[in-house]
């Protein structure tokens, strides 16, 4: 059941636009992969690429150890011989069919048999809990129950990869928590290699196993959640994960140990970086305190926005900005005098010029 | 340099991967139906066009008897020369291109000013009976277009022809002036008053996707009424103003049988006219000419309509869904509005079917008198005085056969523009963005700029003898099936766009992800999902087709007749009351296929029309 993904070199224009850049990657079996990225990086058409529904300029895709595409051997399997499933965005459920028609058609095409399709369609309905849902039609459900049977759709004929278009989008945020819960479940228990779209962040950090960052059509790091979250590969990586954002400040190393940020100088614990770099911290790595501390620089509190659970602060100094979370409700107000200390064990540099990581916490 | 031979030759590896490219790419569905619509339309727009072309500008068998040193076959501009300078350029040329100018710009205008009266009158204002008002204004579209023509000589003619008295001279005793009776005047009212419906269809869609913010937005600046009618609503359904005009003018420039019916008595030729007059006198070449130059002059005058719009032809919605429509307050003038409405109504859709039944039944023409009341045209015997002896027409085994061609046409024609529809739209759609797509898209578009009389002149040039796989079709059944269809390609492509439109690509995707290969994909996917449309396809075909009169009339033969012919044979006769017979029947056939329209959800003439 479990199958390795493999993708070499892989390039898609549309016109003069390189949706997919040369990507290469390598999914391990049973692994849940996150194709993740801002709108228009080419995350969706790589995911069309593999699944077949685009013909790529350029690159090879593995399918286990079967070539469904070759450009240089001019070979390209259709979609249904990938033995792949997909899930659309808009689910894509063929109105004019009842669920048990939507199921069960995938399943007429491979001549199966009358009871053993009710059986199946039986069980893909209990694995997504939607018992006795066979007779209704698609518009007589709600989004979310048709984001159920679309599923159910996709186990029924048993793929042996399962893909997914961002298909949490269009439900609304609270079925959305839910829904991400029955998902890992469900790759957990079926164990099928999963590639998932998505430009939510938060759904990759939550769901993956390994998350792909995209950017115009470039693969910019692939990496486990933790290694993605801790340790982004370059700037926009880093940018582009984690909420509240991560901090990122312009400053010069000297090369023993000491950034200077312009109105106070931090340390970090490497001395092989020199010259112009970004210092990175997270909004959890700085503490915060209402009194002097050794080591920690006067801020003052330009916004308090509590949440709950934590409560990010917008500290400034001069046209430094920096963003604070703290864990409960704080007591701190806005325009109130804060010091700031930095972790010097999570600080990540990234070379000015290049944008790429050059000295990492530890 | 070592391993050379053993390494595989790159240069043939690259050819087939090349060609296996090659093969996938042909081998897509859209791009295959592409190529086979290229092919069709190829066949049934491109090739025709040309033979015409070819035939007008080359020597023909009878031009050697008035041509000494004509040669057969051979280039030549004689034609040109002959139809467009001179006194005979005059006569068949110049003269009759400044009557259709007249006619197609006098009847567009009459037209605008009806439909677009009619549609702000139901779609904003609170006039009451609008949704009556909206169901009738389609009526008159759904007559054949000269029904009008035939109830106005009823009432107007003088004795200028036939000598009989018209139901105007009977009524006030003095014949009617010569310009009432007959000429542009008529011709103008008559189109006008069946072509309003295209303004009426385009112009009320316009309005009702005004969102009325837009015009509230003028009101709370202060601006008055008219200015808001005149500096905002007016120029948000220009567009829709302009397809009405380009649809308009090129109907009523290829129409036929009002100006024959109207025009001809007073020797009042329009370009449509003189062509069926060179055919009929065998006189192909010259025909062709003239067709020829209706068809520049009406391309010229479309093109240079969408330049002065520039680009923004399409009126699609303005401002979204949901809003709520601001109606306009008549106030007095509400029942005044209604009462003239009421009246053009009447006017339009009672008065002239009283007229025409009336004048069916009169024994003889012209006297009214109840002594002559009499179903001879309906049901009498053969071989009487009347009608050079044929029998009523309910009586008339040639009638069965010619409404039996009409309905087998009309389904024929029907069943194919519909099918045509949903592979065009499949094709287009799937392509969209792709050059074989645009190409495809821009082929469908042709006929539509082809006048009528036209498009049908140019089909005679084609298939009498075999060409490539299609026997000699001159004659038959199926040219008028084929002429039929292909003057319909333009509105099932884009009514097959429109209903493509609506089903989503990822439903067929989803279909090729769990493995149906494409014929499954198009029966158990494609056709269900686009159904709507091809019913509404179906039916609106079958009707424009029953009373179709300028495409068919050079082509029929006494074999193929269909009902809308024979009512023009018979007037050209002179049996003008055996035709108004057939024109009711006529009337009824179509009546009830709109009636199964309306049975059919979704079927209706906006969705027809691809709106």
């Amino acid at each position: 059941m479990e199958t390795t993904i493999t993708i070499k070199n892989l390039t898609k224009r549309f016109g003069d636009v390189k949706a997919v850049d040369n990507v290469s990657l390598s999914i391990k079996p049973g692994s849940f992969l996150t194709l993740l990225g801002p709108s228009g990086c080419g995350k969706t058409t790589l995911l069309r690429c593999i699944a077949g529904l685009e013909d790529p300029d350029g690159g090879e895709i593995y399918i286990g150890d079967k070539l469904v595409f070759s450009y240089d051997k001019g070979i390209s399997q259709s979609p249904g011989k990938r033995e792949l499933g997909l899930v659309f965005q808009n689910y894509a459920l063929w109105p004019h069919m009842k669920v048990d028609k939507n199921i069960t058609f995938a399943l007429e095409i491979q001549k199966m048999g009358k009871e053993e399709m009710q059986k199946r369609v039986k069980e893909a309905l209990a694995e997504v809990q939607m018992e006795g849902y066979e007779d209704r039609y698609p518009r007589e459900m709600s989004g979310g129950q048709q984001q159920r049977i679309a599923l159910a759709r996709m186990l029924a004929y048993r793929p042996k990869v399962f893909l997914m278009d961002e298909p949490l989008s269009n439900l609304d945020a609270r079925l959305r928590m839910d829904m991400r819960a029955e998902l890992k479940r469900l790759h957990h228990v079926a164990g099928a290699t999963t590639i998932y779209v998505t430009h939510d962040q938060v759904e990759a950090l939550t769901m993956s196993t390994e998350i792909a960052v995209m950017k115009e059509g470039v693969l910019q790091q692939l990496a486990p959640p933790d290694i993605v979250y801790h340790y982004p590969a370059n700037l926009f990586v880093a940018d582009f994960i984690g909420n509240p954002k991560v901090n990122l400040l312009d400053a010069v190393v000297d090369g023993r140990g000491s950034v200077n940020v312009g109105k106070f100088n931090l340390s970090v614990n490497t001395d092989n970086a020199v010259g112009n770099v970004v210092v990175a911290v997270r909004p959890e790595d700085v503490t915060v305190s209402t009194q002097p501390v050794p080591g920690a620089v006067e801020f003052s509190a330009y916004s308090v926005l509590p949440s709950g659970a934590d409560t990010t602060i917008l500290a400034c100094l001069g046209d430094i900005e920096i963003t604070v979370k703290e864990s409960g409700t704080s007591k701190i107000k806005m325009d109130d005098k804060i010091w700031l200390k930095f972790n010097p064990d999570a600080l990540n540099l990234y070379d000015k010029e290049s944008g790429n990581l050059i000295a990492c916490k530890n | 340099m070592a391993n050379l031979a053993a390494a595989p030759n790159p240069y043939s590896l690259r050819v087939v991967a090349t060609t296996r490219r090659f093969i996938r790419w042909l081998t897509r569905p859209h791009v295959i139906l592409s190529l086979i619509m290229l092919f069709l339309m190829y066949y049934m727009i491109i090739i025709p066009l040309y033979r015409m072309v070819e035939t007008s500008a080359t020597w023909q068998p009878r031009d050697v008897t008035s041509v000494p040193n004509a040669e057969v076959g051979k280039f030549t501009l004689y034609h040109y020369a002959r139809m467009l300078t001179g006194a005979l350029g005059k006569i068949y040329l110049s003269t009759p291109l400044q009557h259709s100018f007249t006619v197609a710009i006098g009847a567009t205008l009459l037209s605008l000013l009806i439909g677009g009266a009619l549609a702000w009158l139901v779609i904003r204002t609170d006039m009451p009976g609008r949704k009556i008002v909206n169901q009738l204004a389609l009526i008159p579209y759904i007559m054949p277009s000269w029904t009008l023509a035939q109830a106005w000589l009823v009432f107007f003619k003088n004795r200028l022809s036939g000598g009989t008295p018209g139901v105007f001279e009977f009524l006030v005793g003095q014949s009617p002036p010569s310009w009432l009776s007959y000429g542009p005047v008529p011709i103008i009212i008559c189109s006008a008053l069946h072509y309003y419906t295209f303004f009426f269809l385009f112009v009320s869609a316009a309005l009702m996707s005004i969102d009325s913010n837009l015009e509230e937005a003028g009101e709370l600046m202060g601006a008055s009424r008219w200015r808001i009618l005149r500096k905002i609503t007016f120029p948000l359904v220009l567009p829709a103003i302009l397809s009405g005009f380009v649809m308009t003018f090129s109907k009523v420039m290829g129409t036929f049988g009002g100006p024959n019916i109207l025009g001809t008595p007073v020797r009042y030729y329009v370009v449509a006219t003189m062509i069926r007059g060179s055919m009929g006198v065998g006189d192909k070449a010259d025909g062709f000419v003239l067709a020829i130059v209706l068809i520049l002059f009406s391309v010229i005058t479309i093109s240079l309509n969408q330049r002065l719009v520039g680009t923004r032809k399409s009126y699609e919605t303005i401002g979204g869904r949901g809003f709520i429509a601001q109606v306009s307050k008549l106030g007095n003038m509400k029942r005044i509005l209604l009462t003239a409405v009421i009246i053009f109504q009447i006017l339009v859709i009672v008065v002239p079917l009283a007229l025409l039944i009336w004048s069916t039944l009169m024994l003889q023409d012209g006297n009214y008198s109840p002594s002559n009341f009499s179903l001879q045209h309906w049901i009498g015997a053969r071989g009487t005085v009347y009608n050079h002896g044929e029998p009523g027409v309910l009586l008339n085994p040639k009638i069965y056969k010619t409404a039996w061609n009409s309905i087998r046409l009309s389904l024929w024609t029907a069943f194919f523009t519909a099918l045509l529809g949903i592979l065009l739209g499949y094709a287009i759609v799937k392509g969209r963005g792709t050059r074989l797509s645009k190409i495809v898209e821009q082929l469908a578009y042709i006929p539509y700029v082809i006048p009528g009389i036209a498009f049908g002149a140019v089909y005679i040039a084609m298939f009498v003898k075999p060409l490539g796989p299609i026997p000699a079709l001159y004659g038959t059944f199926a040219l008028l099936v084929v002429v039929s269809v292909a003057k319909h390609i333009p509105y099932s492509s884009r009514s097959g766009v429109s209903a493509m439109m609506q089903v989503g690509r990822e439903l067929e995707e989803a279909g090729q992800i769990a493995g149906a290969n494409v014929w499954q994909r198009f029966r158990r996917l494609i056709f269900p999902l686009t159904s709507g449309g091809f019913v509404a396809g179906f039916l609106l075909t079958f009707i424009t087709t029953m009373r179709e009169l300028s495409l068919i009339i050079l082509l029929v033969t006494p074999q193929t007749q269909v009902l809308a012919s024979q009512t023009m044979f018979y007037i050209e006769n002179g049996d003008g009351q055996m035709a108004n017979v057939v024109i009711l029947i006529l009337i009824a056939l179509v009546a009830t296929g709109n009636f199964i329209i309306g049975r059919f959800r979704g079927g209706s003439l906006k969705k027809g029309l691809g709106m």
